[in-house]
């Protein structure tokens, strides 16, 4: 009998849930795999996806997006063996998986901690409570446990994220692991590629709200991005450091900081 | 009209997908742009239309992009015959043409006497361009004649309001009745011919839009006389509208590209235009948020 052939796996992009090439054609060859390369219009593809998919993420109800989250940590822990495969440790697979479930039990609790019932002079109740921000543009950390780190907090309140990652192997697996957990098409979007090549175009995106700059090591870059995102008064979180470190309690912090208060009055007495 | 030739089907198709694939890029593509920006008919045909909402229509046809003066203004407004004199009062004066839909729009089962005092009206009212919408099931029956009659005293009825006929292209089955349609429209004294009216699920595609540029081709290599056309319904973003450019320079030629002889039927159009314009001029992608929902 002859030898099976090897059957090769190509790396693409995840758009709207959907695994496309990049629009420009363009492959990298990483660890002998050939990966997507996106360009500008990739990202433009990726925030037109998220910006649909926005508005229904965000009426979900929040017991429904963290049943869809804790969905997302089955399809993760089933794939032990492929992360490993690709140089995951299966403790830090385990560790992503339990940051998954941590997260997907916060959706339906962080606005009794956020919100509020405020006491105000005169007949009328007064509620602050939380919204998301919107679309996020994401400069995610290359390992797993770093990219669950910032996706899951991003989407468990609701905003959409387009993320750009420079650990393709590990960012196109976990992709798989959502497109098969009920994730809407479109809540998470991953391009592979260059930052310094696409983040400017998500930074000076009129129709992206917020910018994660946590995995963005070279502090001209980040500085370039923040000074474009200033320009849409987009919220920024600034890069993390060389020190981020994942393993630690996240806190609250990690949501909080992709959420709007929205305060409602409603007179009393109707 | 039998004697017309018959359209191919697969060479129609095929020629229009040919032409989509062309790439028009930086200089080209901010004249394609401002070119279909001033090609627009902004049109808004709801139930629910306000005086409120198409003065605020009418305004922005007036000056699409309040952000940058340099942004050219559409071509018309297109309303229902009551909205007509709240939108005259805007755009008077401005060159925007009022187009008004008359002939008991969408469906056009009415009587003759019903259409022509709905035309009347709406060109009392102030519009100076007409869209009628032709008899479909006169014409799937084989009654020509009674269509033809009919466009004649819609016509006549005009007076000096531009005529634009709506053939429904989406209801009259084949490419061959879309030529034939198109022709008897034009015999009949049509100054547009009109792919929809946007209330059918299949509107304005390419090749329907390709036959009918044919027609208006080779009517005026014929009669000497040039008829423009009008795509209407379903030409949403800035892309589709630049296929159709090219496909009106690859057909008719260079003399339809312009709002007096070509136009799109739209409303959403406006605003991908608005956006991919901001684009090639800030350098930046832009959003919906920073332009105002008609």
């Amino acid at each position: 009998m002859s030898e099976r052939l090897k059957v090769r796996k190509t790396y693409k992009l995840y758009i709207g849930g959907k695994f496309p090439r990049s629009e420009s054609g363009r492959t990298d060859l990483v660890d002998g795999d050939n990966v997507a390369r996106a360009s500008r219009k990739d990202a433009r593809d990726a925030v037109v996806a998220a910006r649909k998919a926005q508005p229904g993420w965000a009426g979900a109800t929040a017991y429904n997006r963290g049943q869809i989250l804790y969905r997302a940590a089955e399809m993760l822990e089933a794939r032990r063996a492929e992360f490993k495969h690709l140089g995951v440790s299966g403790e830090e697979v385990s560790a992503s998986t339990d940051r998954l479930v941590w997260y997907a039990g916060w959706a339906d609790k962080l606005a009794q901690v956020t919100g509020n019932a405020n006491p105000v002079a005169g007949p009328f109740f007064n509620l602050s409570a939380p919204e998301p921000t919107g679309v996020v543009g994401v400069i995610a950390p290359p390992s797993l446990l770093g990219l669950v780190s910032v996706v899951a907090p991003a989407i468990v309140t609701g905003n959409t994220v387009v993320v750009i990652s420079t650990g393709p192997q590990v960012a196109i697996t976990l992709a798989e692991t959502w497109a098969t957990s009920d994730l809407p098409g479109g809540v998470v979007n991953i391009l592979t590629g260059d930052p310094a090549e696409v983040a400017p175009w998500l930074a000076s995106h009129d129709d992206v709200n917020a910018l994660d700059l946590t995995a963005v090591a070279d502090a001209a870059l980040a500085a370039d991005l923040e000074r474009e995102a200033a320009g849409t008064l987009k919220r920024v979180l600034r890069p993390a450091g060389a020190e981020a470190d994942f393993t630690t309690d996240p806190g609250l912090r990690p949501m909080t900081a992709l959420l709007e208060t929205k305060t409602v009055w409603h007179p009393k007495g109707f | 009209m039998h004697g017309l030739p018959g359209v191919d089907k697969v060479g129609v198709e095929a020629r229009a997908a040919a032409l989509s694939t062309r790439s028009i890029k930086t200089t080209s593509k901010a004249a394609a742009i401002d070119l279909a920006i001033r090609m627009v008919d902004l049109t808004t045909l709801e139930g629910a239309d306000t005086t409120g909402k198409v003065r605020a229509l009418a305004a922005k046809a007036l000056r699409p992009d309040p952000a940058d003066p340099s942004c050219p203004p559409v071509a018309a407004v297109c309303v229902y015959p009551a909205m007509v004199p709240a939108v005259a009062e805007v755009l008077r004066g401005s060159g925007v043409h009022l187009a008004s839909v008359a002939t008991a729009f969408p469906s056009g089962q009415a009587p003759l006497e019903v259409k022509l005092a709905d035309t009347r009206d709406a060109v009392a009212a102030g519009a100076d361009e007409i869209d009628m919408v032709i008899s479909r099931g006169a014409f799937l029956s084989g009654d020509y004649r009674h269509v033809y009659d009919e466009i004649v005293a819609v016509k006549e009825a005009c007076g000096p309001a531009h005529l634009k006929v709506i053939l429904e292209t989406g209801e009259l089955g084949t490419y061959d009745n879309v030529r034939r349609a198109s022709w008897l429209a034009m015999w009949a004294g049509a100054d547009f011919i009109k792919t929809s009216t946007g209330k059918v699920p299949v509107a304005a595609t390419l090749p329907v839009t390709l036959v009918m540029l044919e027609a208006v081709r080779d009517f005026r290599a014929q009669t000497g006389r040039q008829v423009g056309v009008k795509p209407a319904g379903g030409i949403r973003t800035t892309k589709d509208a630049i296929k159709y450019l090219v496909t009106v320079a690859e057909t008719a030629g260079d003399d339809w590209l312009s709002p007096d002889w070509f136009r799109f039927g739209a409303s959403s159009l406006l605003n991908d235009l608005l956006m991919q314009r901001t684009k090639l001029t800030t350098g930046h992608y832009a959003g919906p948020d920073y332009f105002t929902l008609d």
